[in-house]
């Protein structure tokens, strides 16, 4: 799985990178953290998605050897949450690319993100 | 002919390794997983990574990048990392004696897999990949010299012999190399090479993840990556097997020598997960000097030692 923070409050991103300490390990399930899109299976999209991000979002993409799945995380990747009126705000992850799973919350706690990412898994 | 292709494809050859190759791959982190208090992945789980790799994703060719290059060279790593697993098992598993020198040619296969990601990564034209690449051949030029050493140092130990079947009888009669004080001093420069050439943790910098994203293998996806993590699956079994050919008296298959001799190998991986845990990355001017001066000069000394039969 590859982690895209958009214009994130790094709330989401400590839940996140809470899942890979010792407490949570989703390396029980086989996942890890890459260093690169070409490697990732997953796509971790979190914070809202301003225009500049949008740009960035779609190359990341178009970069990623398909199939791949993307997941929204946290209520400004599912919905804009806050930010959704917002001037630069450039619409939810899922106007953008296709979105496979959507993990609400504001954050959204470690276990709510093994939970659906383990959906995911048994989805695919 | 036949049975030589037997051994070729099947039993000590590709498929025989890459088995074991996955399942060391998988001790590999799950050790890891325990020394950081954490459970670790299922056990097929290398199998569920190459064969998702090479069954479902998409291969991505770079659009600025050799092309050909790019694929032809995870295939000669593997190539490589075959023909190098099979000289090494075939005299060690006492199926077929190897030729007088093949520890020499052995030498320069094991070189071949770091050689072709290196040729890959420049092939990619991607700059953080050839950082990478850059990276991989100072490391490879460091410890080739103090891996030809530690090799030249075992042929004269086992009494100018080049052969990997006259080592084996040297050690069947006079014992392990390592049970000396010269075979210790080898076994300490042998297991750092063998860090180096898997591309693990002290000596990890041509694909540091998080400074350079993987390095030299940024812009494998799909079936090349398959291949590549196929050929490192492979390393992880053969060269410990090599260490426990030419320092710790050989493998045997029979009866409850196999026992031993899994032990033996499960031994030596542990030593290398262990390093692999409790160290940092070393930058890429430390690792040289590291081999070069200090790695170099353990082994002159060892050299020095096994002249006076120590």
């Amino acid at each position: 799985m590859f982690h895209f923070g958009g214009a994130s409050c790094n709330n989401c991103d400590i839940e996140i990178l809470d899942c890979l300490t010792p407490r949570y390990d989703i390396e029980r399930f086989g996942m890890m953290l890459v260093g690169t899109i070409r490697h990732a299976d997953v796509l971790l999209v979190n914070g809202s998605i301003n225009q500049k991000d949008k740009i960035r979002l779609l190359e990341l993409y178009h970069q990623a050897p398909k199939p791949i799945l993307v997941v929204a995380i946290g209520a400004c990747g599912c919905t804009g949450g806050i930010f959704a009126e917002g001037n630069t705000f450039a619409g939810p992850v899922d106007k953008i690319i296709p979105v496979d799973a959507y993990i609400p919350g504001c954050p959204p706690k470690p276990e709510a993100i093994i939970s659906g990412i383990v959906k995911l898994i048994n989805k695919s | 002919m036949v049975k030589d292709l037997l051994y070729y494809l099947v039993f000590p050859g590709f498929l025989f390794t890459a088995i074991v190759g996955g399942f060391f791959s998988w001790i590999d982190r799950k050790v890891t997983a325990w020394l950081q208090f954490r459970k670790g992945p299922p056990l097929l789980q290398p199998f569920y990574d190459f064969f998702k790799l090479l069954l479902v994703k998409e291969t991505i060719l770079p659009a600025k990048g050799s092309k050909m290059t790019f694929l032809l060279a995870p295939v000669l790593g593997l190539a490589g990392a075959t023909v190098s697993g099979m000289m090494i098992l075939l005299p060690a598993f006492g199926l077929k004696p190897g030729f007088s020198g093949d520890i020499i040619v052995i030498f320069y296969m094991l070189t071949i897999p770091s050689l072709t990601y290196i040729i890959g990564a420049l092939a990619a034209g991607n700059p953080l990949a050839s950082v990478g690449a850059s990276r991989e051949m100072k490391l490879v030029i460091s410890y080739e010299l103090t891996f030809l050493l530690v090799v030249a140092a075992i042929i004269m130990k086992a009494g100018n012999a080049i052969g990997i079947g006259d080592i084996l009888a040297v050690q069947a009669e006079t014992g392990p190399f390592a049970g000396s004080i010269s075979g210790i001093l080898l076994f300490i420069a042998l297991i750092f090479c063998i860090q180096a050439k898997l591309g693990m943790v002290p000596f990890d910098a041509p694909e540091a993840e998080t400074e350079i994203n993987h390095g030299s293998f940024i812009e494998y996806s799909g079936s090349a990556y398959s291949l590549i993590r196929l050929t490192k699956y492979m390393m992880l079994f053969i060269l410990p097997a090599f260490m426990c050919t030419v320092l710790l008296g050989g493998i045997r298959i029979d009866g409850i020598h196999l026992a031993w001799s899994v032990l033996k190998i499960l031994g030596i991986l542990l030593l290398i997960i262990l390093i692999r845990n409790t160290n940092p990355r070393v930058r890429i001017d430390q690792a040289m000097r590291f081999f070069f001066i200090w790695m170099n000069l353990l082994v002159i000394a060892a050299t020095i030692l096994s002249h006076f039969n120590l």
